[in-house]
Order: C-alpha cells, then structure tokens, then sequence
C-alpha cells in the first residue's frame, strides 16, 4: 500500500467520524486546529484505522499524531514493520 | 402455573431535586456548555443535597418500585444495594435500606461493580428467585459521586452525578431476564478509581477506547443468549457514560429500530443508577412498552462489565 492509497483509505475514516470532506484531508491539515477534531474522535479515528489497516495505534502514540501527515507515516511505518 | 421464573416487576427512581446546568459548574473548571455537550452529550446534572444520602436516595427509589410493583415491603426477602460512593465501608447500606422501606427482616448486602453494579445485582436477584432462596427481591442502583468529585477537573467534574434507581424482583409464570453475559479486565483497574485518600480520576480516552471497541459484542452475545437479534430491541440502555459512547455502541450493536436510552442529557453519570433511571424514564415517558425487550449494558471501573435482556416491566 503506497503513502497515496493509505491517505485516500485514512481520508474516508475522517469522513466517516468527524464528516471532513475527504478532499480536505490532506497531508498538511492539523486535527484539532483545521478540522476542529478532540481527543475523542481521534480514538474513533485512531481504533477504525487499526482495523481497517491492521496496525496498532495506542492512546499513547495518539497524542503526537498532530497532522492528516503525520497519521499516514504512523500507520506506512507501522503496516512495514508489521 | 409455577411463578419461579424471575422478572422485574416494577422500577422506581430518586432524582435529587437540585439539577445543575452545566453554566452553573464552578468556574475553576475553565469549561463552557458547548464543551460540555460536544464531549458528553450532558447538559445538566442531579446533584444531592446534605440530607440526600445514598441511602436514603435508593430507599426513597426501592419504596418507589415496591409501591408501582403492589409488593408489601414485608414479602421482600432479600435487598442489593449496588453502589461505589458510600460515604464508609462499614456497614453496607443494604440493611438501612431494608429498614426504610419495612423490609425489616430481608437479607440484605451490598456490591460494588461500579458502573456495573445494578445489571449484577440484577443478575444476583434473578438467580436468587431462581434457585427458590428469594421470592421478592429488592435491586437498587444508587450513588452520591459528588461527594469523591474533584471539583477542580474538568474531565471528570462535568460528568459525574447523583441518584437512585431500584426494581423489584420477583417469580412470575414467564420468564422475563435473560441470562447474563459479565466478565472483568483487572488489568485495568487503573484506569478509573478513588485512590486512598483521594478523588475519583479516570483515564477518559483510555476508557472511551475500551468502552468502543470491546463492549458491543457484549452486547451482542447478551441478545443471542436471550435469544432476542438485536433488531428485534425495542430499546438499547446502556451504562449513561458519555452520549458518544452510548451512541457509537448502538451503531455498533445493531437494532435500528431501538430506542436509544440518553437520560445522560439531563442526569450525567450516575454509576450504578443509570440504568434503572434511564430506563425508568424510557417507560416513563412512554418511549418503551410493558414486555417489550431491552438490552440493558453496565461497564465501568475495575474495569467490569455485564450485559443482559429483560422485558421491560
């Protein structure tokens, strides 16, 4: 899975909990201060994205993913090491 | 006609009488309405008086039960009072229930599964009348959190809540509680507990998490042991935690056509009595029918859990 196909795959999930169009949801958006998303939605975020990619994303990884970016390079890394 | 099968007969509830809006929380909470209502779905909570005890709030929703139910407080063999805010370990209030409601010679004990509490009792009251050991049996979920809230945070302050919800058990020709489904993960006791000496604390998003993932196929597993499919739900109550908790589980459980139980709108977190007073306020306000079936959901701190399907009474 290209960086590409996990951000298209990760923009749905955004869609589906917070309803951010998925062509806003690109690499560079910040959770909290562009799509207005709080802690707990990143834990309905966070748990979709491990079924859906199979990776384990705890709370206290949680915490550093500030941007759509930094989420998709957590979950390539973690689908490479898996 | 045999009358050993166990049924909730009757419900009653005690709602403290002063409600707090969330603008009237303190203000070193540094938090506002929208805040409040966007994490929690709450809008108010009950909040006790000096002289609202848990137990003189449980006795008041027991007497309430026993009265709709037209049970003489005297039949009553045995009273459970669930609850993790009594203000001393010893005695339990079980027995000053008991005493209040005229049940003066019932068994009478205490548990503590938290927020699961009431659906254990409930469970502990349909064997009891089950097995013969009991023929009425007084369940009552009960908690004055507001005496171990740390006024001062903000993750837990604006959640936690007073109240009392009861039922009345007892043997009826049809069987109306379905079997169980409980467990426990004391891994994570951590997460939610009264340290010694302290204030109720809680990993929010670790529970929110846990609460998500792991508790709709309890939910589902307490339908197929009842042999109810959850479409078939006329209404889903789980523990009142959080609205968004309540709510991803009822997606994820599956019954579109179930009332979703939010009594935590305008009662907060009320522990071990959020069950019974939400569902209380489902018959109440004419949102559930008599024998209409109900999943009813506890999970909370230990971290325990208990799910099962009753008739509604």
């Amino acid at each position: 899975m290209t960086d590409n196909d996990i951000l298209a795959a990760f923009a749905d999930i955004v869609y589906d909990v917070a309803r951010i169009d998925t062509s806003l949801v690109t690499p560079e958006k910040r959770f909290v201060d562009d799509f207005d998303i709080d802690s707990l939605s990143m834990v309905e975020i966070a748990t979709a994205a491990e079924d859906k990619f199979g990776v384990s994303i705890p709370d206290s990884a949680l915490s550093d993913l500030k941007t759509v970016g930094d989420a998709v390079a957590f979950i390539s890394k973690a689908g490479v090491a898996a | 006609m045999t009358a050993d099968h166990p049924r909730v007969l009757a419900l009653g509830e005690y709602r403290p009488s002063r409600s707090v809006p969330n603008s009237e929380l303190p203000e070193a909470l540094d938090t506002d309405d929208n805040w409040i209502r966007e994490r929690t779905g709450i809008a108010a909570r009950r909040i006790a008086g000096e002289d609202e005890t848990v137990v003189s709030m449980a006795a008041a929703a027991a007497a309430k039960a026993l009265a709709t139910a037209g049970v003489d407080p005297a039949d009553v063999d045995l009273v459970i009072l669930a609850s993790c805010s009594m203000p001393t370990p010893v005695p339990g209030g079980a027995a000053r229930v008991g005493h209040l409601i005229g049940a003066t010679t019932a068994g009478a004990f205490d548990i503590n599964a938290a927020c699961a509490g009431f659906c254990y009792g409930l469970s502990l009251a349909a064997d009891a009348v089950r097995a013969g050991s009991a023929r009425r049996v007084v369940v009552v979920g009960a908690e004055k959190l507001s005496d171990w809230t740390d006024w001062t945070d903000r993750r837990t302050a604006i959640l936690f809540a007073d109240g009392a919800g009861a039922a009345v058990v007892g043997g009826a020709a049809k069987p109306g509680i379905g079997p169980v489904v409980w467990g426990s993960d004391g891994r994570m006791a951590e997460l939610i507990e009264i340290p010694v000496g302290g204030q109720l604390q809680m990993d929010g998003q670790a529970v929110f998490r846990w609460a998500t993932t792991a508790l709709a196929a309890v939910a589902r597993k307490a339908c197929a042991s009842a042999g109810i499919p959850p479409e078939a739900l006329a209404a889903v109550v789980p523990h009142q935690a959080n609205l968004r908790i309540i709510t991803s589980l009822a997606r994820q459980i599956g019954a579109p056509d179930a009332v979703v139980a939010d009594d935590i709108v305008e009662s907060g977190n009320t522990s071990s009595a959020s069950i019974p007073l939400a569902l209380s306020r489902l018959v109440a306000d004419g949102r559930v029918r008599s024998g209409e079936p109900a999943l009813l959901l506890g999970f909370g701190a230990g971290l325990t859990w208990a799910g099962k399907v009753i008739e509604v009474p």
